[in-house]
């Protein structure tokens, strides 16, 4: 449908897309660099020599508060955070398929959920809270201000992912006499398996670097989000550009990692 | 049609004891996201209304049935400013975001031929976002700053004479930062509506005489319009509940209802800030609700 030839408008997007990308990982690479200024340099260009100072001062507890307790937190937080999400997202998908009183109700209550504002879902889990006399922690209250924000997602994946789900696959499964949980486990599930560590990739990112729904949710400890945000106003070293490094390759590396099994997936649903 | 296929199952394999029927696996299936929601979104809600016709003082909040909040929230010149104020950034954000997020879009779904290269691109743009936040705010604070990559670059080329002050911790900045932020919010749905466009309907325009502009504009943007108001409906939420972003790239110069929200939390007045969320929660949910007459969210999934 197109001339072989590429067309001027191609050229001009192409433009505009490659300076969206620039935009988009421009800055990020400046704080990678800058990450490793040497001791005496600053928060900004140019690097005064390059050195590891700011990565080795992020382990002493007192240069930014309490690093390595506040990212294993996080990170327990956001692996349960996603094994939730994805349960729950794949049970909620399966009774999406059928009709079921309530169902409009309950899809417009995860909208709800996705276009509250986080402060106020934080403020009203922190009061709630308070009001039960129940101590706010990041393994309840900040667990559930979480998953009110990763299971709307969770849902609409599953959502958009059983409207292309011919059922006709169950169906030849069950005229060859598979059970119900057979169908499920031999069919279904290994279909939508990449879909599923999808869900699981956005359940745990979205957790890990959640901070409005955080904030008043944590309780005493607080999770690797909110020790930067804290970090931004009163640190002046670029010992926070190292904390930014640190926690981007991270996210890269659980990026990497995920794309990798879904690839994985795929590979062995095709070869069959 | 799901359940005639559910009671020719049970006929077909009646040994199987346990039989649970599909309206009732319906149910149980969606409990856990009913009580999640309900205990995590729904009460809390409940809660900020109620206590937003609470008492306080400098340490507790004492239940009572007052519009003292209320009349000071909204009697107040600083909250219609600040209301205003918001508003300003969620509409600037949601037209440059939609100007980019279309282009993008239009470009993955029309220009790149093939489908891994598409899921390839797409990646690339997707990646940020799934990295932190505030990482990605503070990240501009070395570009633009007064001695930042760029202030530098226009002093050595002799642009001009003083660093730019307005770059850094401005209304500027503070839009700037929330593109960053937000776009990909808007490329998505876009993006998943224009893959969905039959290609033929572009091939019939064309053979119909239609210009490049005119297939554009009379069969692409009608068609992404859905998505476009699913993009909407995430940019403007996001901005309207933003604090953080405005905090810190305005340098405290600028104001935001949630800002204003997180101000009064951090002073303990919980009643005013619930105040302020029921006010501003009406408020976002309005502009959604008002989106939603436009798009069918569960078709356009």
């Amino acid at each position: 449908m197109y001339a072989d030839k590429r067309s001027r408008e191609f050229y001009i997007l192409a433009f505009f897309f490659a300076i969206f990308v620039l935009f988009l990982y421009g800055p990020l690479s400046a704080i990678v660099i800058l990450s490793f200024q040497g001791e005496n340099g600053g928060l900004t260009f140019p690097l005064n020599g390059v050195s590891l100072h700011w990565f080795a001062n992020l382990l002493e507890t007192q240069a930014v508060g309490d690093f390595g307790g506040s990212f294993r937190r996080s990170a327990a937080l956001g692996l349960m955070v996603m094994a939730v999400t994805v349960l729950v997202s794949l049970l909620a998908g399966l009774a999406f398929r059928r009709k079921f009183i309530g169902a409009t109700a309950l899809f417009y209550l995860s909208i709800a959920s996705l276009v509250v504002p986080s402060i106020i879902i934080s403020l009203g889990i922190g009061v709630m809270f308070q009001q039960a006399g129940v101590q706010p922690a990041w393994f309840s209250s900040a667990f559930g201000a979480h998953l009110t924000w990763t299971l709307p997602f969770g849902v609409l994946i599953m959502f958009a992912v059983f409207n292309r789900f011919s059922p006709s696959y169950e169906e030849a499964a069950r005229d060859l006499g598979a059970s119900a949980w057979q169908t499920f486990r031999y069919v279904v599930l290994p279909m939508i398996a990449p879909s599923l560590v999808g869900v699981g990739l956005f359940g745990f990112t979205l957790s890990y670097d959640e901070f409005a729904r955080t904030l008043m949710t944590s309780g005493t400890y607080n999770t690797l989000p909110l020790e930067i945000y804290g970090m931004t106003t009163n640190v002046t070293t670029p010992v926070l550009y190292a904390l930014g490094t640190v926690t981007t390759v991270f996210s890269f590396l659980v990026i990497a990692g995920t794309l990798g099994l879904i690839a994985l997936l795929n590979r062995r649903r095709t070869r069959g | 049609m799901a359940t005639v296929r559910f009671i020719g199952v049970g006929e077909s394999k009646p040994k199987r004891n346990i039989r649970i029927s599909p309206k009732l696996a319906a149910y149980l299936q969606a409990a856990p996201l009913t009580v999640i929601l309900g205990v995590f979104l729904a009460l809390p809600l409940l809660m900020i209304l109620v206590v937003s016709f609470w008492d306080y003082d400098f340490a507790q909040m004492y239940p009572d049935f007052l519009t003292m909040n209320y009349v000071e929230t909204l009697g107040s010149w600083v909250t219609w400013k600040t209301y205003l104020n918001t508003l300003k950034f969620a509409v600037l954000v949601w037209a440059i975001t939609l100007f980019i997020g279309f282009w993008v879009a239009y470009f993955l779904a029309f220009h790149i031929r093939t489908t891994a290269m598409q899921m390839v691109l797409f990646l690339v743009c997707t990646v940020p976002f799934l990295t932190s936040n505030i990482i990605r705010m503070i990240s501009w604070i070395p570009v633009l700053g007064r001695n930042g990559l760029i202030n530098s670059g226009l002093v050595n080329s002799g642009l001009v004479s003083e660093p730019v002050e307005w770059l850094l911790y401005s209304d500027f900045a503070v839009v700037l930062a929330m593109v960053h932020l937000y776009t990909l919010f808007m490329v998505t749905p876009i993006f998943n509506t224009l893959m969905r466009i039959d290609k033929s309907l572009v091939e019939a325009a064309r053979d119909a005489g239609a210009t490049s502009w005119q297939v554009l504009t009379n069969v692409i943007i009608p068609l992404a319009k859905p998505g476009m108001a699913i993009g909407t409906i995430f940019v403007v939420t996001l901005v309207m509940a933003d604090f953080s972003t405005v905090q810190v790239m305005s340098g405290g110069q600028s104001a935001s209802v949630a800002l204003m929200m997180k101000n009064q939390m951090s002073l303990l007045q919980y009643p005013a800030a619930a105040a302020n969320a029921v006010v501003l929660l009406i408020l976002v949910l309005s502009m959604v609700a008002g989106i939603l007459r436009i798009v069918d969210i569960r078709k356009e999934l």
